[in-house]
């Protein structure tokens, strides 16, 4: 089991035929993923990596079954493209594109109240469950299958947390990117909520970054509802007030959002929390191992 | 992007938002026109991008030609150091010279995006003059705010419900709600990630006008409005800054002695964080993005090392879209054309990791090879 994408999920990509989602797209189809289509307007009728482009995303809905769809398209026309899936009534849009106007999101989430879609990003790796299905720009090899969740803001802290449990011989569940900017599709609860109630997640391991209360509010969370231990992670402890560190969400602003004021609020509400990057995987470790599960989740060779 | 406030002034008044009559002055001999044109007195603003001028001396009352001159020779060419500029401080170059206002009372507007609502907000508050921080810190209480939805705009009833809870004067309000109005108009169309009226203030004579503007804006959106972009003053900003954005990099500078390149934000910053944790200090944030070419890491490095505070540079990179051999080219292009003579600790891990090692191994250069990004952050911490 795992949440959000399976071996059953049916993938189109949006902007099948520029650089990035051509590349991507031959990415996840080596991987395993069910891609049925892709759609770029003007080159519908062609064929790409074996599969069929569509104008648009209803038209492809229609004819391949599509239930979740992959956005690689430029910034200034991102915003449309997560619409018109939404409008299709794709079940899953995950959005990679990475410089949205923040005020084109905040139309985004006006224009889905109502709508059933789920939104993962944008300007996030995208969503893998190991050995089933890739979505994104995440490399696939460091993934192994198995039971802990992955939920995280910066994309290359989630390679570094997944290695870091391939290599102690931890499988993954699933690995969500929720994305750096700050108005998103998926916050860190929604995704919790989904680990929680996933027979086959064990753990989770959480990441962070300075900026807004994202973290917090997760952490109360966990607190109150979350029935597996959490581990987590922010980034940021050094970076300076006023200053975007990269993602257009990360910055300490008035003195909040801060990575001690996130880290405390965690420890308080009982998330273990790795000290440094580096000791992501071994805190998770020892949890599970003070906890009885090192068993259930150890990849058996 | 930041811009200044007389700019501001200017963006928010072709939106109906009222502000005091003034002009920038880039010399002294401007600076007494101006006044001049102003009936021969006014306010002496000194132009830079940080809050806390007044308090470190940046503002001054004029009440003569005379006094304008005096001021305005000493603020020129000045370093001001507020809370907000840092010990360093900000050579002030522009000055606004700005008619004096009979203030009766002042308020605080402020707009922002909500991420957690995903919606603009607007607050507003009777402590003008103050630093919201602190007012929202010590009374949230007094901070009111309505949230704003996208697909009516800043309704009348809730600007009226701002006026009213900041007890504005019955007879001003219908002008506040146009300055509000007129205010988030600017705010949504201009792609602002902040607009902040601190003071806004109503005057003997009964008006509603910004006595202080400050506007940033998006820089996501800044493709869609060239007149902001032409606003940018070049000099408000780091010289590495501004070269790294050339580039496509993302780069910050800081104090410490450690030069970084790595790939992810998020990665980044926690690769700061790590030299930190090991008794070092970082020299810069820099995030290379996704799809970095040769060219541009070999631009990243240059940039890194025009820092002269920087004695040891450590690369760490989790090859995602970025391939693991492209960034071992650059780093050894870049190290060959600046001839490096400083300790290099690489980390590489991720797609083609096997292959940038080997073009590290046999480039013939002193590059010390890391496995964790805790090894490499040691091993650069114990060279410098």
């Amino acid at each position: 089991m795992s949440i959000l994408v399976n071996k059953n999920t049916r993938v189109i990509t949006q902007g099948i035929t520029g650089s990035q989602g051509l590349f991507h797209t031959r990415q996840a189809i080596e991987y395993g993923t069910n891609v049925v289509g892709g759609v770029t307007p003007g080159k519908g009728g062609t064929t790409v990596e074996g599969v069929p482009v569509f104008n648009t995303v209803e038209q492809a809905v229609r004819e391949t079954g599509a239930n979740a769809s992959v956005i690689y398209v430029p910034p200034a026309f991102a915003a449309d493209a997560i619409m018109e899936a939404v409008d299709a009534g794709v079940d899953l849009v995950i959005c990679i594109t990475e410089g949205i106007p923040v005020l084109d999101m905040v139309k985004v989430k006006r224009f889905m109240e109502g709508r059933r879609s789920r939104l993962i990003g944008p300007n996030c790796p995208g969503v893998i469950t190991p050995g089933e299905c890739k979505i994104g720009i995440m490399p696939g090899y460091i993934h192994t299958p198995g039971k802990v969740g992955v939920v995280s803001r910066s994309g290359t802290l989630t390679y570094e947390a997944v290695y870091q449990l391939t290599v102690r011989g931890i499988g993954q569940s699933t690995a969500v990117g929720i994305g750096g900017d700050p108005v998103k599709g998926t916050e860190f609860i929604d995704v919790l909520k989904m680990f929680n109630e996933d027979p086959e997640t064990e753990a989770v391991i959480m990441i962070g970054e300075i900026g807004g209360t994202a973290e917090e509010q997760a952490a109360e969370w966990i607190r109150q509802h979350m029935k597996k231990p959490v581990v987590g992670f922010v980034a940021g402890a050094t970076a300076p007030p006023g200053r975007r560190m990269g993602h257009a969400g990360a910055i300490i602003s008035g003195g909040s959002g801060t990575a001690a004021s996130k880290i405390a609020k965690m420890q308080e509400c009982g998330i273990r929390v790795a000290p440094t990057p580096s000791e992501m995987g071994s805190t998770l470790y020892a949890v599970l191992e003070e906890r009885g599960l090192l068993a259930r989740c150890k990849v058996k060779a | 992007m930041n811009i200044h406030e007389y700019q501001a002034k200017a963006v928010l008044a072709q939106y109906g938002v009222a502000v005091p009559q003034g002009k920038v002055a880039f010399t002294v001999e401007e600076a007494v026109a101006n006044a001049r044109e102003l009936g021969g007195q006014g306010v002496v603003k000194a132009q830079i991008h940080a809050g806390g001028r007044g308090k470190a001396g940046g503002v001054k009352l004029a009440r003569s030609l005379a006094e304008v001159e005096q001021h305005a020779r000493e603020l020129l060419g000045k370093t001001l150091v507020t809370h907000q500029t840092g010990p360093e401080g900000k050579v002030v170059k522009r000055l606004l010279i700005e008619q004096l206002t009979a203030i009766q009372k002042e308020y605080y507007i402020g707009v922002v995006v909500d991420r957690s609502a995903g919606r603009v907000v607007m607050m507003a508050s009777a402590e003008g003059g103050m630093e919201i921080e602190e007012v929202a810190a010590q009374h949230p209480e007094k901070i009111f705010r309505e949230t704003i939805d996208p697909a009516v705009g800043l309704l009348p009833y809730q600007a009226r419900n701002l006026a009213f809870a900041m007890e504005i004067p019955a007879p001003l309000v219908n002008k506040a709600v146009r300055f509000m109005q007129g205010l988030y108009q600017c705010f949504v169309e201009k792609d602002c990630s902040i607009a902040e009226i601190n003071p806004l203030v109503t005057t003997a004579d009964g008006e509603v006008l910004a006595l202080d503007a400050k506007l940033n804006f998006d820089d996501n959106a800044l493709y869609r409005h060239p007149d902001i972009l032409e606003l940018r003053d070049l000099d408000e900003e780091d010289p590495k800054e501004i070269e790294a954005s050339k580039f496509g990099l993302s780069y910050i500078a800081l104090d410490g002695n450690i030069g970084c390149m790595v790939n992810g934000a998020g990665l980044a910053m926690a690769t700061m964080d790590t030299i930190k944790y090991y008794g070092g200090e970082p020299a810069n944030f820099l995030d290379v993005g996704g799809g970095a070419s040769e060219e541009k890491v070999t631009e990243a490095f240059k940039i890194i090392l025009s820092d002269p505070k920087v004695r040891g540079i450590l690369v760490n990179i989790f090859g995602g879209i970025m391939k693991c051999d492209v960034i071992a080219n650059g780093v050894v292009a870049a190290a060959r054309q600046v001839g490096l003579d400083k300790p290099l600790v690489v980390r590489l891990e991720g797609t083609n990791v096997e292959l940038g090692k080997k073009i590290l191994n046999e480039s013939g250069l002193q590059i010390v090879a890391a496995d964790s990004l805790a090894d490499a952050a040691q091993r650069i911490v114990s060279l410098v």
